[in-house]
């Protein structure tokens, strides 16, 4: 069962090629992750803004969003967590995979800058603006059992909410990928415990995302499941679709070499 | 507060009711019985079996990683972890661990995330996403139905700040976790 020097020779070099992408990825990028946008930043033209929704809190909202245009992700009132997955228009087999995001960034930790990943190496989302950075890539959504232990009754939840979404998109329960949820601050402890860190969620944070290919999405304003808020209350969610035009530096495209190549692949 | 990660179990290997020998880089699925422990044994030490479950009488129902760790509230699968489906019921539970933290956020590696990790010139290499739609292919699944996966022995620290990556299994060879069906189960290795 022992190694031949041959296999102990190739471990070596992966290895060492693996040590050297994680010291590019996590930290010693070209160039470092761009700042959180101020909360009353990175203000909308009324001529570049396409449409606008509010979700109420508890409820969700599905649609199209073709290539270039973005959603805008306003938690006016702060109370609000918005639960995200979406497939490719074109071929829903190809869908948003948390696991290839954080792992493919070196991070669990998204932010503006960073992008979020289909299943086929390619990019959905490029988190354009981003005034919390406090998001969760790996805990999900609540479901009518999470709610009722919690809020001791039968309250909308996010599961329910993908359902009825991803079914009006002509798609199945089997269909639903596991979400990435913003304006939810969920840290690990050094025992991998998960923390809640509210101080990093506040009213007026919003998100951008846009879409680098024509996307289905479903999104869910429902209280993650370590919202510690004790009542079930989440604020109205607004929804605000824009397009313009991407800049020759823009940075989820040039940030690192892995996005670099996500987006060789997506307009491959 | 310290977490219980390791418990070492009283079943005894030899008594087994059916053993498996799974060549590196292949894939295996079975039915496991409610009821039913199953043992996966890291011959080597510091494996990776990435490990999905499914629901026998309903394919629609799997492992959700989500779900898991949300009824946990913490960020590896230890001693005593209920695994839990996307329908948020237990498929089943870790009962005994001799291997250390395992991961269950980084999931399986594809010829298409390789290419984005490490470089393009990877694309044409074995990845563990093609075992699991060759496998779940025999259940009249599809890669739809691969979804983010358990790791058994694979050792992946989430830190404080969100930083996220692959280090040394703590995994010896022999080492093992077990975990006990909760309903009619199809494991996919």
């Amino acid at each position: 069962m022992s190694l031949t020097d041959e296999q102990k020779a190739e471990i070596a070099v992966n290895r060492a090629n693996y040590e050297k992408l994680k010291t590019a990825g996590q930290g010693v990028s070209p160039r470092a992750l761009p700042a959180l946008t101020p909360r009353d930043g990175a203000a909308l033209s009324p001529s570049d803004v396409l449409a606008r929704e509010t979700i109420p809190g508890g409820w969700y909202w599905y649609g199209k969003v073709l290539r270039g245009e973005t959603l805008r992700l306003l938690n006016a009132d702060g109370r609000s967590s918005a639960s995200v997955i979406a497939w490719n228009a074109q071929d829903v087999s190809e869908r948003i995979n948390h696991a290839d995001t954080v792992k493919v960034q070196w991070s669990a930790a998204l932010r503006a800058g960073r992008v979020i990943l289909s299943d086929m190496g390619k990019v959905i989302f490029s988190i354009t603006q981003d005034t919390s950075g406090a998001h969760d890539a790996l805990v999900g959504g609540s479901n009518a059992a999470s709610n009722a232990r919690k809020y001791g009754g039968d309250f909308r939840n996010t599961r329910d909410n993908f359902i009825l979404a991803a079914t009006k998109l002509g798609l199945t329960r089997a269909d639903i990928p596991l979400p990435v949820t913003f304006f939810a601050p969920v840290e690990t402890d050094a025992d991998g415990k998960f923390v809640w860190n509210e101080a990093k969620r506040a009213k007026n944070d919003f998100v951008d995302l846009r879409a680098e290919q024509d996307v289905l999405v479903a999104i869910s304003n429902c209280p993650h499941p370590f919202d510690p808020a004790p009542d079930y209350a989440p604020g109205p969610l607004d929804l605000i679709r824009y397009r313009l035009p991407v800049a020759a530096d823009d940075f989820c495209r040039s940030g690192s070499a892995e996005s670099v190549r996500a987006f060789e692949n997506t307009f491959a | 507060m310290s977490v219980i990660i390791c418990a070492p179990s009283k079943l005894d290997p030899a008594k087994a009711a059916q053993t498996f020998d799974i060549p590196a880089k292949k894939p295996w699925s079975a039915l496991v019985r409610k009821g039913q422990t199953l043992r996966i044994v890291d011959s080597r030490g510091q494996q990776a079996v990435d490990t999905l479950f499914y629901n026998a009488a309903d394919f629609s129902e799997r492992y959700s990683a989500n779900d898991t760790l949300r009824e946990q509230g913490s960020a590896y699968v230890v001693m005593g972890t209920k695994l839990v489906s996307n329908e948020g019921r237990v498929m089943a539970r870790i009962v005994a661990n001799t291997g250390g933290a395992h991961d269950t956020s980084a999931g399986a590696c594809s010829c298409e995330s390789n290419t984005v990790r490490f470089g393009h010139h990877v694309k044409y290499q074995h990845a563990c996403r093609e075992n699991f739609v060759l496998e779940v292919s025999k259940y009249g699944m599809s890669k739809r139905d691969v979804v983010p996966n358990i790791n058994f022995f694979m050792n992946v620290p989430v830190e404080p700040d969100g930083k996220l990556a692959i280090v040394d299994g703590e995994s010896k060879p022999g080492d093992y976790v077990e975990l006990v069906a909760e309903i009619e189960l199809v494991p996919v290795v």
